[in-house]
């Protein structure tokens, strides 16, 4: 059986969990071990990088240390954020001896830098590479539109399997699921990402525009794979039916889910019961 | 004894800064056969000149080393020079101490040491130095003009017109190039076809000019006066004596729907085609590509119908030698292909279009009649939205340079769609106004305070299609420093000026130098702006660099005097840096012979009293031999040699700086 | 290329930033890609165009403004640039800069506040934990109501654990962050 480093970040362990749950139960599925990093720490997301450039890398740093020491030299981070923060520390410390060096004195871990990161496309696609596509015994039938958002659309050097201005990496998958993928203009259009609490009328406005687009292309769902997308759509979606600026609820998906499902699995250990917009519509069985 | 004057040249301080001249005025002075070494702020001026003419009359001299800039710059100047004191001319020297020492070197007296050094190796050569006389060759008064646009046009009429003949070569199956598919033109708003027709008439029926489209440059031999150049006239499957143009052909093919390029893809032509109604020669030819009776052997309507016989199915490319004198090369842009920029629709979004495309709409003569409409659903767009700077000044997707051409037309675009469609709105997105000719700015100006066009400083960052057609533009306004989205109906993206597909090849062919982004470069860029680095080949137009129509006719009009001036004598002295064969020595191995590579090198009997032929050696043929010195290096009895750059002089040049 | 006339912050922006701001050209693509443009009191370009002058006043204003602390981190800028430039990453040196002197407009503090108590839940337990930190949000912005309903439909969906976790090297990323906070620069 084949074993992967396994980065679940913070997000993952609260707001986000439905992507932990259905990241692991589809790992499951697909017979592939997710080893946790041990007393992972929180990567700064923007706020380190906000505030505190040396700690926007000293934190990924320690990670990627942990990482190498317990021996992992593929490691998945589901959570959008995380992999943009791991990968592109790792690109830096790559480029820059002297950073890398700087870092080394700060954190007194050494890092050689021999591990990679995935996104959740990424392992999506390794997973139908492996065998999972057999395993995608119900065809779904739903329209979907894929939302990157920003952190797995862009970044040069970080997502390098991905056209930032066309991404195109979930496609596969979502058909593997059995549903359409519609083309839409939002793919890869910001969510207002951590505003959430602090700046939320520009998320409300940013989301709403995803969500019309959503709409405008005649999508039954929108799938990402990033969690501070998914609150943003799915918790903030419920402010924005409240004040009437949407029309109706749009469910929002993690593509682990959407794969889940089409592999069978039961839709609470997915998570589905745990979204605010709830996707029982959609799928016979779901929450 | 050799009596050498040297002269060394501060060159204003372009060398003074970085060299100590008179410091290598006085070293040079100590080296053997150096009767006068001096130092002078301006060798090339007049006084400068007087200084080397007058110390070759006063001091005998025999040779001349000039320390100055490259021999490219002022070998000829200096040369003149002794040649008017009555030195042979090729007995002057010069020593490359601006490009080679002052321009690339920082420490002064690192520099000075290898100002020496070159000075020595040149006084070395100077002494082995004989005289030489140029050679003469004589011109074949023809000129050949590559690329039929209006450059091309006014080159080959300029020259007729002086009374020589010209072979006008084109690529396509008509003349006329980009202008004519202009609507108007900047900043005049004349008809482009209405000036532009008139000159594609003239060119065809002129008695001094033959047309010949649908043909490429296939090989060149020869050099200036004297080129040999073959050229593939492509088949046409159609044949022009006996074709009257009358269009019985084209009107009856059953393949309606091939994108006419000419249109910029939104009209349509058949596979036998003329590509637009005023096309010189107005004579179809046939597509291979897309005919089904060449495909695959079925149709074979045109033939049918047409009531000369002058289909021929069979029609092969031919090769046709020509020999001609000099050459202008009016190859002509294209535009980038804006498909790089994913964030613009990566050349998906139809209603997306570039500048040639919205001149088939504003064109009379185009696929609407006139009409602006959207490729994609026909409707008259209520907005434009225009962007300059599609693909130029951006070095990461597209270009560095500005593509000069496009804040103009882009201008003249808003003003003709305004003058087209009253209540619809035009906006420019630009970043800077670059409209620097006759009238251009008050053009500008117009557009904006007469004609209403809405001009916002930003590029734009996207453009996306909503699902009712609407295309969102989103911008910036940064003198305002906001950001701006535009509901637009059409967008025209002002794609940078690029050189024509495969001109890089013809360059290759003629010598002829390019630069990064493939536009031929100039000898000068100053002072021979028309002239190559290839004697005899000539530039007019946008393959040098971006041009508007006035700039690329006054350059082809450059082009056409510089060709007058080559053929204003019937007979052209050349350089005499040739090879020689030492017939006593040669063993006739013919290792030079087939080492040639402008076949300069020939056996050569060598004949009794009696005319019988005694033995065989080697032999150069002066007109042909370019210098090259390849057969020099080739010949394993030293045999050869070349002039002005004798083995012994490389030997001695060589040992002056060991 | 450093030039003899580059100004302090144009040197720290090209050191830390890796930006070179002679080569900002003002196109303003930046600020027509940038999703929070519409919300800033001045707009990405006008940033950098501050940023290049660089004097005394163009400094008071970059390190005054909002729009440094609205930054989303999409990377649309950079994406986009024509001269390979990175806006975001300028924007990053002059926040820092910005929260060091304790410089933040009244506009933008509540987004600090969000950053800061982000930072203070990681630094106890290693790991950012929800409702340590909406706690500490709310403490620190004074923002006692907003989104007050959320909390209990989180955790109805069991979205929130309610044991807060810290991990065993807890002490070691307590020192990094001393160690970051002892830099002096940017």
């Amino acid at each position: 059986m084949k074993t992967l480093g396994y980065y679940p970040g913070c997000s993952l362990r609260g707001g986000g969990i439905e992507l932990d749950l259905s990241v692991r139960a589809l790992a499951r599925a697909a017979g592939v071990e997710l080893r946790e990093i041990e007393d992972w720490n929180c990567c700064g997301a923007s706020a380190a990088h906000s505030l505190d450039h040396a700690l926007a890398v000293a934190l990924p740093y320690r990670v990627l240390a942990l990482a190498e020491s317990q021996g992992l030299s593929e490691v998945l981070a589901p959570c959008a954020a995380c992999f943009s923060r791991l990968k592109g520390t790792g690109v830096r410390l790559s480029r820059s001896p002297e950073l890398s060096r700087r870092m080394h004195e700060l954190v007194e871990r050494p890092y050689r830098g021999s591990v990679s990161i995935l996104n959740i496309n990424e392992f999506v696609a390794a997973l139908l590479a492996g065998g999972l596509s057999e395993k995608l015994t119900r065809k779904l039938g739903l329209k979907a539109v894929a939302y990157y958002g920003c952190l797995l659309s862009r970044g040069q050097d970080i997502v390098t399997n991905d056209d930032a201005e066309d991404p195109k990496g979930m496609e596969a998958a979502i058909r593997a699921a059995g549903c359409e993928v519609l083309p839409w203009n939002s793919s890869n259009e910001c969510c207002g990402g951590g505003f959430s609490m602090s700046k939320t009328g520009s998320v409300l406005d940013l989301s709403q525009a995803v969500l019309d687009e959503a709409r405008a292309a005649g999508a039954d769902l929108v799938v990402t794979g990033c969690p501070m997308c998914h609150s943003n759509l799915d918790m903030r979606q419920l402010e924005l039916l409240k004040r009437r600026r949407i029309p109706g609820a749009m469910p929002i998906l993690y593509l682990s889910e959407l794969l889940g499902l089409a592999a069978g699995l039961e839709p609470a250990a997915l998570g589905l019961d745990r979204h605010f917009i709830g996707s029982r519509g959609l799928v016979r069985g779901g929450a | 004894m050799a009596r050498i004057g040297v002269f060394i040249c501060h060159c204003g301080e372009n060398i003074g800064r970085t060299v100590d001249c008179p410091g290598v005025a006085a070293a040079a002075a100590k080296m053997p056969g150096v009767v006068l070494s001096v130092d002078y702020k301006y060798m090339c001026s007049d006084p400068g000149q007087g200084m080397i003419r007058k110390a070759i009359e006063e001091k005998k001299l025999t040779g001349v080393v000039v320390g100055a800039c490259s021999p490219r710059m002022h070998e000829r100047t200096f040369r003149a020079a002794a040649a008017e004191a009555g030195l042979n001319p090729y007995l002057l020297e010069m020593a490359n101490l601006r490009e080679h020492c002052s321009w690339v070197h920082s420490d002064k007296a690192a520099a000075t040491q290898k100002a020496i050094d070159l000075v020595r190796v040149m006084v070395a050569k100077a002494r082995r130095d004989r005289p030489l006389r140029p050679i003469r060759v004589p011109v074949e008064p023809t000129a050949m003009v590559v690329g039929g646009g209006i450059a091309g046009i006014q080159a080959a009429l300029d020259i007729a017109g002086g009374g020589k003949k010209v072979i006008l070569v084109e690529r396509g199956p008509s003349i006329g190039g980009h202008m004519a598919r202009l609507s108007e033109t900047f900043p005049t708003l004349d008809c482009s076809q209405c000036i532009l027709t008139p000159r594609m008439v003239e060119a065809a029926s002129h008695p001094n000019i033959t047309l010949m489209t649908y043909s490429e440059v296939d090989s060149v031999e020869g050099f200036v006066g004297n080129f040999t150049v073959t050229i593939r006239r492509k088949a046409r499957y159609v044949d022009p004596d006996k074709c009257t143009g009358c269009g019985d052909c084209f009107n009856k093919c059953p393949l309606k729907k091939i994108p006419n390029e000419f249109d910029a893809g939104l009209g349509t032509r058949r596979a036998i085609y003329v590509p637009f109604p005023q096309a010189v020669p107005n004579k179809p030819v046939i597509d291979a590509a897309h005919c089904t009776m060449l495909l695959k052997g079925k149709c074979g309507l045109c033939a049918k119908v047409c009531p000369r016989g002058a289909i021929d199915y069979q029609d092969k490319d031919r090769l046709e030698k020509v020999k001609v004198g000099a050459v202008v090369l009016a190859t002509g842009f294209q535009l980038w292909d804006h498909s790089a920029y994913g964030e613009y629709g990566g050349g998906r979004l139809q209603d997306v279009i570039d500048g040639f495309a919205f001149e088939r709409l504003a064109s009379a003569s185009g696929p609407t009649g006139g009409r602006i409409q959207r490729p994609s659903d026909a409707k008259v767009p209520k907005t434009v939205v225009f962007l300059q700077c599609c693909g130029s000044r951006d070095d990461k997707a597209g270009k560095k340079y500005c593509s000069k051409i496009c804040c103009m037309y882009t201008a003249k675009h808003a003003m003709l769609y305004r003058h087209k469609v009253h209540e619809g709105r035009a906006v420019v997105f630009y970043m800077d106004v670059r409209a620097a000719g006759k009238g251009y700015e008050e053009f500008v100006r117009r557009a904006i305070e007469a004609d209403g066009a809405e001009y916002v400083r930003g590029r734009v960052s996207r453009i996306t299609r909503r699902a009712d057609g609407t295309l969102l533009v989103r911008g910036a306004d940064t003198l305002a420093g906001r950001p701006v989205t535009i509901e637009a109906d059409l967008v025209v993206l002002a794609d940078a000026v690029v050189p024509r597909s495969g001109s890089e090849k013809l360059a290759q062919l003629f010598g002829v130098g390019y630069d990064g982004d493939g536009f031929y470069s100039e000898a000068h860029p100053k002072l021979r702006p028309v002239e190559t680095a290839a004697a005899g080949v000539f530039l007019a137009g946008a393959c040098q660099a971006p041009k508007d129509i006035p700039d690329s006719v006054a350059q082809a009009s450059a082009s056409a005097a510089k060709v007058l001036g080559l053929f204003a004598k019937p007979e052209l002295e050349r350089e005499p840096i040739i090879a020689r064969v030492n017939r006593t020595s040669c063993v006739h191995c013919r290792a030079c012979i087939h080492a040639c590579p402008y076949g300069a090198a020939k056996d050569f009997d060598v004949l009794d009293r009696a005319g019988k032929v005694v033995r065989t050696t080697a032999d150069v043929n002066e007109g042909l031999c370019q210098g090259c010195g390849t057969c020099a290096s080739v010949c394993r009895s030293h045999s050869v040699d070349l002039d002005g750059f004798t083995d012994e002089q490389i030997h001695a040049e060589l040992n002056a700086l060991l | 290329m450093s030039s003899s006339r580059e100004h302090p912050l144009a040197q720290a922006v090209r050191e830390e930033a890796g930006v070179v701001l002679s080569e900002c050209y003002q196109c303003g693509k930046c600020t027509a890609g940038c999703p929070m443009a519409r919300y800033m009191d001045i707009s990405p370009n006008q940033v950098m165009r501050l940023a290049q002058a660089g004097d005394g006043d163009a400094m008071e204003r970059l390190l005054s403004c909002e729009a440094l602390w609205y930054c989303a981190g999409c990377l649309t800028c950079a994406q986009r640039c024509p001269r390979k430039l990175d806006p975001a990453a300028v924007m990053d040196v002059l926040r820092e800069m910005a929260h060091r002197r304790g410089k933040v407009p009244a506009a933008a503090r509540k987004v600090r506040a969000f950053h800061e108590a982000f930072l203070a839940a990681v630094e106890f337990g290693g790991r950012m934990e929800e409702i340590p930190l909406v706690l500490r949000y709310k403490l620190k912005s004074l923002d006692l109501l907003g989104d007050a309903g959320l909390a209990p439909l989180m955790l109805a969906r069991r979205k929130l654990p309610l044991l807060p976790h810290a991990i065993r090297g807890r002490g070691e990323v307590r020192r990094i962050f001393e160690k970051c906070r002892k830099r002096t620069r940017p």
